[in-house]
């Protein structure tokens, strides 16, 4: 039995957060009441026009450049012909052979183009299947129509499922990075499509491609490339052939299912649109596109890695949660004494606390952190302790030398620490003598009590140290 | 009084309503009147009173609006019957800019089904007399606007031409009627029939007429993203003669299909532009007999994609049995006209895959031809001369078995559209007592230049179509 290799391509349809529709004045819509958000050029009207929303065409540029594409110096818009009835016009105006960007490249996958679009309005089918061929009627929300979307499409660059969500989610957290648009899967702002064929391993043509529909987070996505792929796997073992046809996930039941074919058998009969002129961004507007650049997550988490030393996930982590990585500069920035321990505190405990919020919400200073981790540092509170410590400085926020000395966590020495181990090590003569004996591990019998007995504010090898000179 | 305020222009009217001459209200009533009682179908709709006058140099004179303009809350079907009832939410910005200018708006023409014919005879509302001949057609597509303006029941009218539809109507009709330059006026509010040819203009009695409707129609429209207004202001014409212009006469333009009558205006007026001080230059254009050829591959594939928005989803008659494809099927079938069908069919065969390059492609390569063969042309020219249409108007009911009969009817008409130049028709005289029109056309933005030399040649032709007022 030959290995496969699965080769996938996506397509990734991004809602942009302009202020107003692709090609009317519009504001964009977020959860009104149905049909508010509509006028006589988004509802298809006869006579009227569209006209090209200049901040769509500037935030495209922005992903071009962020995705690393050169942009056209002149793209242009087709119209693609279909009857649906979230299709206000009967075509949808979207690019097509020459989009606004193309040949690009965001970490490990190519990126084939990106264009521009306008979304279609919204269907709600009253019925069991909520599919329009079985719904007893079906109501057009018209307030997503006309919504400006880029699409970007990948090279058949991915070579697995779980390859294809890590790289969505790089994507996702670029597109984020860029301010351009909410890039919410659930809500529909970030679409994924996949592309999905498999080949022996080694061979280098194509197998037939299935396209996969309605992966709507990244668990289905994955979810449904790796049961696309072992249907396939299954059907070539098989000696079957795999047909070109698009599937709909279900994300109930992991399912796929062929999209009727009268759905997608379509000749879409593209053509120049004549109602728009051609997009030519002006130098103007390229350098204005490329001054709104942040700096993206993967420049990010090889800078923090080469000027700063951080490890690779951590770094990672910090740039692709770009909040975290805002907070960590903040701290490093008011203490940059240790950079990698600021960074293991803020990836370990501070997130430990936070989970997915934003640290910088909570009562926690990034200037309270660094002081902190630099207190560790220098042994002025023992690590158990300043954990204590964080904790009181997200919730109540403050000063953490203030908090370890009204708590009493300052690290405990001298006198009162021998005490302490004179008085354990009496009270436990039997894992004395097994230490004695050469057992090295009984130590840890030892170390337990002194370490409760101080609240954890002792330094572990300063005990250490203690116990040895006393057997 | 009505007789002698019917008589004026539209220029005359205005400067007479400015003057205190006139009653702009008692104007409006007389026009009213007349074309609520018309007999010829040019009206779809007539205002009930006078809308409210703006003032401007249009002052409170009437005006004729063909059907495809969306006008607020006031009939618009573009001869429709799928937009039956439709009364657009938002007005044209080419009507917008006369009523501001103080036109106002007397009433909706008739026209064929989304200015898809050259006789009126494919409106969904039946068809329009010829006011110098009930037995025949008015042309079209303006047929209504032409019809009304020839009749006098309107001092002036707008259409639109895409590939002859104001041109060949005001020629059958003994009117004058200028196709602007692509772009100068804005398309917003005209339902699009073919996107990168449709372009409105005027119907009128005479030229300075024209010039004026014109000059309150262009301007470049934020709504319209194809639209770049005037780099010239439109002056209202004053020349008697057309000393050291160059005329060229195109042998593929005024040779085969024209008729021997047209074929003899056609000559007299060659002879009075040489009197006027004009020169006569013979120029080729020969990718222009393909004309017919590209436009009607170009013009249906655009309204293939146009009319497509005519589903009975958001407007107009719905009608199936509730299912999707019969609400699609059923209110198309029913509201669709033949020849809407016919090229909604050629322009979706030409868009299909495999076809495309054959067709679309080809027709857009011959239509960049024609363009090239223009401005070959203006280089040695300053404008050219050609009858407007091959033949006088036409019996109601002689071509409509017939289509490429009747396609041909733009033979003369569509080169100029395909090219983006403008083009003025004027009344040469009459044949057999029909109207015969003479087409002058210029490079791009030439209105005035246009303008210029038809009113010289208006004046020196002394063409009187008061009978067709009576």
């Amino acid at each position: 039995m030959p290995e496969f290799e699965p080769v996938i391509g996506l397509e990734i349809h991004v809602q942009l957060k302009t202020r107003t529709k692709m090609f009317c004045g519009c504001a964009l819509s977020f959860g009104e009441e149905p049909n508010t958000r509509t006028c006589p050029v988004c509802l298809g009207h006869p006579g009227t026009l569209p006209v090209t929303n200049a901040e769509a065409v500037h935030f495209g540029l922005m992903i071009g450049m962020a995705l690393g594409c050169e942009p056209a110096p002149r793209s242009i818009f087709h119209r693609k012909n279909y009857f649906y009835p979230d299709l206000p016009k009967g075509y949808q105006i979207s690019q097509y052979d020459i989009p606004l960007a193309r040949d690009g490249r965001l970490g490990d996958i190519r990126i084939h183009r990106v264009h521009l679009e306008e979304d279609a309005a919204k269907l709600v089918h009253a019925g069991e299947s909520g599919r329009i061929h079985s719904a007893e009627a079906s109501i057009v929300d018209f307030n997503r129509g006309g919504t400006p979307l880029v699409e970007i499409v990948t090279e058949p660059d991915v070579r697995s499922a779980a390859q294809a969500s890590e790289w969505l989610r790089l994507l996702r957290v670029t597109l984020r990075q860029l301010g351009v648009s909410d890039v919410n899967m659930e809500e529909g702002s970030l679409r994924c499509d996949a592309n999905v064929s498999i080949r022996p391993a080694g061979e280098q043509t194509l197998g037939t491609k299935t396209e996969l529909k309605n992966m709507n987070s990244f668990r289905f996505l994955e979810r449904g490339v790796e049961a696309e792929i072992e249907r396939q796997e299954g059907i070539l073992r098989g000696d079957g052939t795999v047909t070109q046809e698009t599937l709909h996930f279900d994300p109930r039941t992991g399912a796929l299912s062929p999209l009727r074919s009268k759905e997608e058998a379509h000749d879409y009969r593209y053509f120049p649109e004549p109602d728009l002129v051609p997009v030519a961004p002006t130098e103007e507007m390229l350098q204005r596109a490329r001054d709104a650049l942040p700096e993206l997550p993967a420049q990010r988490a090889e800078r923090l890695e080469s000027e700063l030393g951080l490890a690779p996930d951590a770094a990672k982590l910090l740039a692709f949660r770009s909040e975290l990585g805002d907070f960590f500069e903040a701290a490093v920035a008011a203490d940059g004494a240790d950079p990698g321990a600021i960074a293991n505190w803020v990836t370990g405990e501070v997130v430990a606390r936070v989970g997915d919020e934003d640290p910088a919400a909570t009562k926690l200073e990034p200037g309270a952190l660094a002081k902190l981790v630099g207190m560790v540092g220098e042994g002025a509170v023992a690590a158990s302790a300043a954990k204590d410590v964080l904790a009181k400085l997200v919730s109540d926020g403050g000063d953490p030398a203030a908090i370890v000395e009204s708590e009493g966590l300052g690290r405990a020495g001298g006198d009162e620490l021998a005490e302490i181990v004179e008085k354990v090590m009496a009270e436990n003569a039997d894992a004395v003598q097994k230490v004695r004996d050469g057992n090295d591990k009984a130590i840890g019998a030892l170390m337990g009590p002194v370490m409760r007995e101080t609240k954890g504010t002792a330094d572990g090898a300063e005990v250490q140290r203690l116990i040895r000179e006393r057997l | 009084m009505s007789a002698d305020l019917l008589g004026l222009t539209g220029a005359q009217a205005a400067a007479k309503v400015a003057g205190g001459e006139i009653d702009a209200g008692e104007l409006f009533g007389a026009y009213r009147e007349r074309a609520a009682a018309e007999k010829l179908n040019a009206f779809l709709w007539v205002a009930e009173e006078a809308p409210a006058v703006a003032d401007g140099p249009l002052g409170g004179v009437p005006l004729a609006v063909k059907d495809l303009f969306c006008t607020e809350g006031v009939h618009s079907a573009a001869g429709s019957r799928i937009l039956e009832g439709y009364r657009p939410p938002y007005t044209s910005t080419a009507v917008r800019n006369l009523t501001e200018a103080g036109a106002t708006l007397l009433g909706k023409t008739n026209m064929d089904e989304f200015a898809m014919g050259s006789s009126n005879e494919n409106s969904g509302y039946g068809p329009v007399k010829n006011p110098w001949d009930e037995t025949r057609v008015p042309g079209g597509s303006s047929g209504g606007s032409a019809a009304a303006v020839a009749a006098g029941l309107a001092p002036w009218a707008i259409g639109t031409d895409t590939g002859g539809s104001i041109r060949q109507p005001a020629s059958l009709c003994g009117i004058v009627g200028l196709k602007p330059t692509y772009g100068a006026v804005s398309r917003y509010g005209m339902i699009a029939f073919a996107s990168s040819l449709d372009q409105a203009g005027p119907l009128t009695r005479d030229v300075t007429d024209a010039a004026l409707l014109f000059r309150h129609m262009v301007g470049r429209d934020p709504c319209d993203s194809t639209s770049t207004g005037h780099p010239e202001d439109i002056k209202l014409p004053e020349a008697e003669r057309v000393d050291g212009m160059k005329f060229g006469v195109p042998p593929e333009l005024t040779g085969e299909g024209v008729e021997p009558g047209v074929k003899e205006v056609f000559e007299a007026t060659l002879k009075l532009l040489e009197d006027l001080g004009g020169e006569l230059v013979e120029v080729g254009l020969p990718h222009s007999p393909h004309g017919i050829a590209a436009y009607y591959v170009i013009a249906p594939a655009e309204a293939s994609a146009n009319l497509a928005r005519f589903d009975g989803v958001r407007y107009g008659p719905r009608k199936g049995n509730g299912d999707l494809l019969s609400l699609y099927e059923e209110t198309r079938a029913e509201g669709f006209g033949d020849e809407v069908k016919r090229r909604i069919l050629l322009g979706t065969y030409a868009l299909s895959s495999g076809y495309y390059d054959a067709y679309y492609g080809t027709a857009q390569k011959v239509r960049t031809k024609i363009a090239d063969d223009f401005r070959a042309a203006f280089e040695q020219v300053d404008l050219i001369v050609t009858p407007t249409s091959p033949t006088v108007a036409f019996g109601l009911g002689e071509r409509t078995e017939d289509p490429l009969a009747m396609y041909l009817s733009d033979a003369l008409t569509v080169p100029m559209p395909l090219a983006g130049i403008p083009a003025i028709s004027i009344p040469g005289g009459l044949s057999d007592g029909l109207p015969v029109g003479i087409q002058l056309a210029g490079p791009a933005f030439s209105e005035n230049r246009i303008f210029e030399a038809a009113h010289a040649l208006e004046g020196a032709i002394g063409f009187d179509g008061s009978s067709a007022r009576a």
